[in-house]
């Protein structure tokens, strides 16, 4: 909810503190990110709430002065939806990795995504397991070698943004941690979108990524031309699907289809009906 | 037992036995019987063979009965399936069409084209039940109006003449029945069935939100939610699976709504995780297991009770937990409002186990108070000291819940062992005080426990010993034996989880038998008392054939020791 600020938000209201994170980790840029574009929204603080999963990227928000549900991994999705539904003014945000988000929690993305629900989604994606010490992620490229995949991956790697283009889904974003100004950017746009937004913002494991660097990442993602317009699926899906040498960033896709949680009877404030007319009907 | 008339309906699915079985309780109910109603189906959408029967007396009844004394068959099939079961006084209704009866003492043979279109055969044989029973023809054609009134005039006035036509011709046959006498009363009552309960229980408690995924034979308590979601303003969620459906629950309520969870043994296997979950965030959470047989897909229509370890051992790691287990109708209601307090005042999930069999059984039950309180979720902000912390440590283990948007005050709810402020630590130290702390809440819930209900003679010969739904069948039993002179007395558990020793363990000591009647293989209720106890349950009468446990399997078991066909 939007309102009046009785106290300032400042840089000190979301104030970041000590972190479990190892040195160089993309994570530092994306929560300084968050907390622009917290500070940058405006919106009050107590009116927010944090859901994340399991994972170095969903110790993100106990870093945050926020009000926070850390639940199960895979699992952040579900309990978001219920906070929303269950207290439709709070604004609610998502924050966890890519193995929580896509591998363990893909049939809430998906069903999430069909919902519209009105959730925030941050993404940290470094193609990897890092917290499980290196194993591969949904998001790993074809080939990429781990200690459980020594071979390299052959499953197909998994494209959020392709996925979330092709669902539908209320706004898709991508960006990247060595671009904080525009994570930021891409994280307002994403709060003040009503309805289901992804933000997939790449980011370097220093430790067990050595492939997708930060090198490699700052070399190849270009943000989305001037006249790109997100609000044209056919081409937003033909943007999604590109990855490679170069792999676009900025508001991929956008509709207007109105939220979940306006379409359905919410009455968690409503006074219900006196109990005896209900238990008439069973005389 | 010869105080009760059993009726039974038998058909394929989609000829509509439900609807004429749900009529005709209703119409015995309202004349003032009491019923006891085992619906028994397959897992299909048409055709097989399903039955619904109705147990009527104007005495006392919780149990159901074996021997039928009305079969009303809806097809042959019926007709040659149950024949062997009906009394010897019994009668058996079918179309005049059928070729089949052979060795059916007393055929009521009935010329249904005669009254009306074959499409209302079902609505016919109510008509001619309803004669032979004695009901007031008056009873039923309110009913009819009152259920098909609205459908067009035509169908009403269709079903109004089948009735009249069916109903007349009956009472012409002069078909010497041994009903039940008629009953003087002018009382209200309710029509519900367990389920039924279990939502009414959950509203009057004020619960705001339930997710689900659809599985037999919970689904009744999320479509009855459903059925009154506007009047109660609560949103019911169908999830993607059951994980979603839990996580959902604990979600909502950490944002203030009281919330449920409805579901059967698979789809409670995949809450587990969650289970945990509302365990160490301390997130109320009332989970609704309706039982039956396992494991896997097992029979997926039929009932059984063994899950009660399941529900029980839930969960990794260790939390406190409540489980009901509510052995009528009422106790529904009055459980799953139990339920909602207890979750909210210890803050982490509390169980209500029922089963396929008291699901699905209507009842007549006497009024509710229908200004019931509801259960307010978390605290004021001005009962918290400053700064705020979700998880302080106190005297008895519960920390002031605040929620989240409802004050200045920051609440954080961690999966991973958390500090008081509930953020994630690694400090061993407080990792003790936390875990001392949940269990702590386990003291309260031991002096908040429903104490076991005892029936029957003070030092009995044979105590039986029961949980749930075979509470109904082992009173009767109990009370059988005893008009015949026995000394046997029924220790029945309508909580099985905090179990208190001192509640009980007397009444074990003092009885020269003690015999487990229960819905499964093994007999987890009496593994449980020993495993708090000490004291060893040697005999047991168990039912695990995915049908609930009567008085007479129960009297046949221990008078031969083995099943015997009724």
């Amino acid at each position: 909810m939007l309102r009046m600020s009785d106290t300032m938000i400042t840089n000190d209201t979301y104030k970041i503190s000590e972190t479990a994170w190892c040195p160089g980790c993309g994570n530092f840029s994306i929560i300084k990110s968050v907390k622009d574009a917290l500070v940058r929204s405006g919106l009050e603080q107590d009116q927010i709430v944090f859901v994340s999963g399991i994972g170095q990227a969903a110790k993100a928000p106990h870093y945050l002065n926020v009000n926070l549900l850390d639940g199960l991994h895979g699992r952040s999705l579900p309990a978001a939806t219920g906070v929303k539904l269950a207290n439709p003014t709070l604004n609610v945000i998502v924050e966890s990795g890519d193995g929580c988000s896509y591998g363990e929690g893909g049939n809430h993305f998906i069903s999430a995504i069909r919902r519209n629900i009105d959730l925030t989604v941050i993404v940290h994606n470094n193609q990897v397991y890092g917290l499980t010490k290196g194993q591969a992620s949904p998001t790993s490229d074809e080939g990429f070698v781990t200690k459980t995949q020594p071979d390299g991956v052959k499953s197909g790697s998994f494209n959020p943004i392709e996925v979330a283009v092709a669902l539908k889904a209320g706004f898709v974003a991508r960006s990247f941690s060595g671009m904080p100004a525009h994570a930021t950017e891409m994280i307002v746009k994403g709060i003040k979108h009503k309805g289901f937004s992804l933000i997939d913002i790449l980011q370097p494991c220093v430790t067990f990524n050595k492939v997708n660097n930060f090198g490699w990442y700052k070399k190849r993602c270009v943000e989305l031309p001037k006249d790109h317009d997100p609000t044209n699926w056919e081409n937003a899906l033909k943007v999604a699907t590109q990855w490679g040498d170069k792999i676009p960033v900025g508001v991929i896709y956008e509709n207007s289809r109105k939220p979940y949680d306006e379409l359905i009877y919410t009455g968690l404030n409503s006074t219900p009906k006196d109990l005896k007319s209900i238990l008439a009907k069973y005389c | 037992m010869n105080t009760s008339t059993n009726i039974l309906i038998g058909g394929e699915a989609g000829q509509g036995l439900v609807t004429i079985g749900e009529l005709l309780s209703k119409v015995l109910v309202r004349a003032g019987y009491n019923i006891v109603v085992t619906q028994s189906y397959q897992s299909r959408v048409r055709g097989g063979h399903n039955t619904f029967a109705i147990r009527v007396s104007d005495k006392e009844i919780s149990a159901p009965k074996e021997s039928v004394d009305i079969l009303v068959a809806l097809n042959e099939e019926t007709v040659n399936i149950h024949k062997a079961s009906v009394a010897k006084e019994g009668i058996v209704i079918s179309s005049d069409k059928f070729k089949s009866g052979e060795g059916v003492l007393r055929p009521i043979k009935v010329p249904y084209e005669k009254f009306g279109s074959a499409k209302l055969e079902n609505v016919a044989s109510l008509g001619v039940v309803c004669s032979i029973l004695g009901v007031e023809k008056g009873h039923i054609l309110k009913l009819l109006n009152d259920r098909f009134g609205k459908k067009g005039s035509t169908i009403a006035k269709d079903n109004e003449n089948m009735l009249n036509a069916s109903y007349d011709w009956a009472a012409g046959q002069n078909i010497v029945f041994n009903k039940s006498p008629k009953v003087k009363t002018d009382k209200e009552r309710y029509m519900m069935n367990g389920n039924e309960a279990i939502a009414l229980g959950a509203i009057s408690a004020g619960v705001k939100f339930a997710a689900f995924y659809p599985m037999t034979p919970s689904t009744s308590v999320n479509l009855s939610l459903i059925s009154h979601a506007k009047e109660t303003g609560m949103v019911v969620e169908q999830a993607e699976d059951e994980i979603a459906a839990i996580n959902m629950a604990i979600g909502a309520s950490y944002a203030g709504a009281p919330s449920m969870v409805a579901t059967s043994g698979g789809g409670f296997a995949l809450m587990v995780e969650g289970a945990s979950l509302a365990g160490m965030t301390e997130t109320p959470v009332v989970v609704v297991v309706a039982q039956r047989p396992g494991p896997a897909t097992g029979l997926p229509t039929r009932t059984e009770q063994a899950d009660l370890e399941f529900v029980l051992y839930s969960g990794h790691g260790e939390f406190p937990r409540a489980i009901f287990t509510p052995g009528t109708v009422e106790e529904c209601f009055h459980l799953t409002r139990r339920a909602f307090e207890l979750a909210e005042k210890y803050q982490g999930p509390v169980f209500i186990l029922t089963d396929q069999y008291l699901a699905d059984s209507f009842r007549a039950v006497d009024k509710f108070d229908g200004n019931l309180s509801r259960v307010k979720a978390g605290v004021a902000a001005s009962e918290v000291k400053a700064p705020y912390m979700r998880y302080a440590l106190t005297d008895n283990g519960i920390s002031p819940r605040l929620i989240p948007g409802s004050s200045k005050h920051l609440v954080v709810a961690g999966s991973d062992e958390h500090t008081e402020g509930g953020h994630l630590t690694e400090d061993l130290d407080a990792r003790v005080k936390m875990v001392d702390k949940r269990l702590k809440k386990m003291e309260g819930l031991s002096k908040e426990v429903s104490q076991p209900e005892y029936f029957g003679d003070a030092s009995p010969d044979k105590l039986f010993i029961s949980f749930g739904s075979a509470y109904g069948a082992a009173l009767e039993a109990v009370k059988s034996l005893n008009e015949k002179g026995g000394e046997t007395a029924l220790l029945n558990f309508s909580q099985v989880w905090p179990l208190v020793p001192s509640t009980f363990i007397d009444k074990l000591n003092s009885a020269k038998e003690v015999v487990a009647i229960e819905g499964n293989a093994t007999g987890q209720l009496a593994g449980l008392i020993r495993k708090t106890t000490g004291f060893e349950i040697k005999n047991k009468i168990l039912r695990y054939d995915g049908l609930p446990i009567t008085p007479e399997y129960i009297l046949n078991r221990l008078a031969h020791g083995e099943p015997v066909e009724p």
